[in-house]
């Protein structure tokens, strides 16, 4: 569970201070698939990384499965991620020089998983996210984009982590491929109660989640429920 | 992180770039190789003049006239000072019991003619004891006797070399006749070839009997100088005294500081040489090790550039939960990595260089366990000293800033 208390954060001093962040609070449950929304520059990249334990708030307090993280050190935040959290980037952020199998154990690695439950582990993630097996051993930069975000994915859950951050994750995507994606994003959600974070600027990505927190200049300026959409799980192996 | 998983990341980073990896690595190559061929070439020289110091004999002191002068204190006045005489070494010979042999000797430079063919010679007048004293020994016929030096015979034995100048290579000139000086000499001897060159070669040298050479050259009875064979090696500095004490007496000089004759001792030229030789070494290890430093700065420059390309990825592990000490000995171990294969290649090229050197006998080599040990260890220091800084810049960058780097 995720329990945001008037999370402020202001950067430089003086005359030349900002606010990215101005009090906002919310709670995620476990288990939420919820997008956060909000045009470029409103917070929500700022937000992403408070929530992602990459940056601290100057004000306010954020817990993360019963821990407060707000006041952590460096090297404190560095455990919460590699143990409780998950990022899947715009721009995939894959190692090019690694094949797909090497890249998902990556976060196993640096939590010292051994190697043999590492292999289990990565390839039970590339089933989970339809990864077709001949794929595995291909290095990362020889599979398409669609296939790259869904690696990409099965590395942020491999770890078993509290919440998976995705940050438009479609951004580098056309629209079929990204709907595949955000498909995956959906059924992981609900056949393996994963928390997902969907941080986007548009609507029709945030649809796919249950709930939409929308950020403006800083303030959340909505919090709602979204309806159901009528297609909810198509899996198809075929989309490559 | 495990050790095998760091050595996996370096592998896939190093074979990234092939080329820029091998033109850093070579800059360790070229300066550990150079490090290991100017050593061995500086211990070479100093075994190679330290040999041909031994072939003269070790046990030996050479009286020579003029003051005594310090090592490196320019030309010795030998020969502009006309004091020693027979007498002197006959007097050696009966009152100081270390020594084992005294050999007297004249010297000069005449012209030569035999055979067609003329040389300048550098002439010694020696006597029976000469070939004793300096490690002569006679290829074919026979070295200068008593009975020549009683005689004042006309009998020379000529060095390989300069029997090969006049004669032609290896002809048998045992019989043959000479002419010195416009007189006719008869060749008795050669003797065997001793090889090396400066520093007491014999192997140009043209000897006759000591009084033969007083009487028809020198027209006067002082030497150029005494060469004495001590016995025993413990004994040179004791043997050097009493040379000194009763010379003294015979010349009725009672000052030594106003001797007119000076005692060389061979160890002090050896401790000469090897002092000349051993600076030498050093300096050309300095030279070298100054290539192994922009070696050095290489790997740094490679990186910091490797850094800066691979910003992002650097921002990606640390948002799967590498700290920064992950990210810090995976940098620092891919330079001592570098440096470490650098080292290995470039001590197998240098012991190579060097062997071939020797082996083609371009110049004498020796390589040392020492210059190996040395640039092994500098080598892995380099590694630590310029991949530190590439290392802590990488792991103290933000993650924020580093995934958006473009």
């Amino acid at each position: 569970m995720i329990i945001c208390k008037n999370i402020t954060k202001t950067y430089g001093t003086g005359n030349t201070k900002t606010t990215a962040l101005n009090g906002v609070s919310f709670t995620i449950e476990d288990g939420e698939f919820v997008a956060i929304m909000g045009p470029s520059g409103s917070g929500k990249s700022t937000l992403m990384h408070i929530l992602g334990a990459l940056d601290s708030p100057t004000e306010g307090t954020y817990t993360l499965g019963g821990q407060d993280v707000s006041q952590l050190s460096e090297e404190e935040l560095t455990q919460i991620r590699k143990n409780k959290i998950g990022f899947v980037f715009q721009a995939f952020n894959l190692l090019p020089r690694a094949t797909v199998l090497r890249n998902v154990m990556l976060p196993l690695i640096y939590a010292d998983v051994p190697p043999k439950e590492r292999l289990v582990r990565a390839q039970n993630a590339l089933r989970a996210v339809h990864l077709a097996e001949d794929r595995w051993e291909h290095y990362s930069n020889e599979i398409s984009g669609g296939q790259m975000q869904r690696v990409a994915i099965a590395r942020a859950f491999v770890n078993d982590p509290s919440i998976i951050l995705a940050d438009e994750p479609t951004g580098n995507l056309d629209t079929k491929t990204g709907h595949f994606v955000l498909e995956t994003f959906k059924r992981l959600n609900r056949e393996q109660g994963r928390t997902i974070i969907l941080i986007t600027h548009e609507d029709d990505v945030a649809a796919f989640a249950d709930r939409t927190i929308v950020i403006r200049d800083g303030e959340m300026v909505e919090d709602r429920q979204n309806k159901a959409i009528t297609s909810v799980i198509r899996v198809d192996n075929k989309i490559a | 992180m495990l050790v095998s998983d760091l050595f996996t990341e370096i592998y896939i980073s190093i074979t990234a770039n092939k080329v820029r990896t091998g033109l850093t690595i070579l800059g360790i190559v070229i300066g550990i190789a150079s490090v290991i061929v100017m050593i061995a070439i500086g211990t070479g020289s100093q075994k190679a003049i330290e040999a041909s110091i031994q072939s003269v004999g070790s046990n030996l002191l050479t009286i020579q006239p003029g003051q005594q002068r310090s090592f490196g204190g320019g030309a010795r006045s030998s020969g502009t000072t006309q004091s020693l005489t027979l007498d002197d070494a006959t007097a050696i010979t009966e009152k100081i019991d270390r020594v084992a042999a005294v050999a007297p000797t004249v010297s000069g430079n005449e012209q030569i003619i035999a055979n067609g063919n003329n040389a300048n010679a550098s002439i010694s007048g020696v006597t029976e004891a000469y070939a004793q004293v300096n490690n002569i020994t006679v290829a074919s016929g026979a070295f200068i006797s008593d009975v020549h030096e009683k005689k004042r015979a006309k009998v020379v034995v000529i060095g390989p070399d300069m029997r090969d100048e006049i004669f032609g290579a290896d002809v048998n000139v045992v019989g043959q006749k000479i002419r010195i000086g416009g007189l006719n000499f008869t060749i008795i001897g050669v003797p065997d070839a001793k090889g090396g060159s400066g520093f007491g070669s014999s192997d140009d040298a043209v000897y006759m009997p000591l009084s033969t050479y007083q009487q028809y050259f020198a027209g006067d009875a002082y030497l150029s100088s005494i060469s004495v064979n001590i016995a025993e090696q413990d004994q040179m500095t004791i043997a050097e005294d009493e040379i000194t004490a009763l010379l003294l007496t015979q010349h009725k000089i009672a000052n030594a500081d106003d001797a007119d004759f000076n005692i060389r001792n061979q160890a002090d030229i050896i401790a000469m040489t090897s002092s000349v030789t051993g600076t030498m070494t050093i300096l050309l290890g300095a030279v070298a090790g100054i290539s192994l430093v922009v070696g050095g700065i290489g790997i740094m420059n490679m990186m910091l550039t490797t850094v800066t390309e691979r910003t992002r990825e650097i921002g990606l592990r640390k948002a799967i939960g590498a700290g920064q000490k992950d990210i810090k000995q995976q940098f620092l171990l891919e330079s001592i990595v570098l440096t470490f294969l650098g080292g290995m290649i470039g001590i197998f090229l240098g012991v190579t260089i060097s062997y071939g050197l020797d082996h083609f006998g371009i110049t004498s080599t020796q390589v040392s366990h020492f210059s190996i040990i040395l640039s092994f260890s500098v080598s892995a220091v380099i590694g630590i000293v310029f991949g530190y800084y590439p290392a802590q810049r990488a792991a103290k960058l933000n993650p924020i800033h580093a995934l958006r780097y473009e």
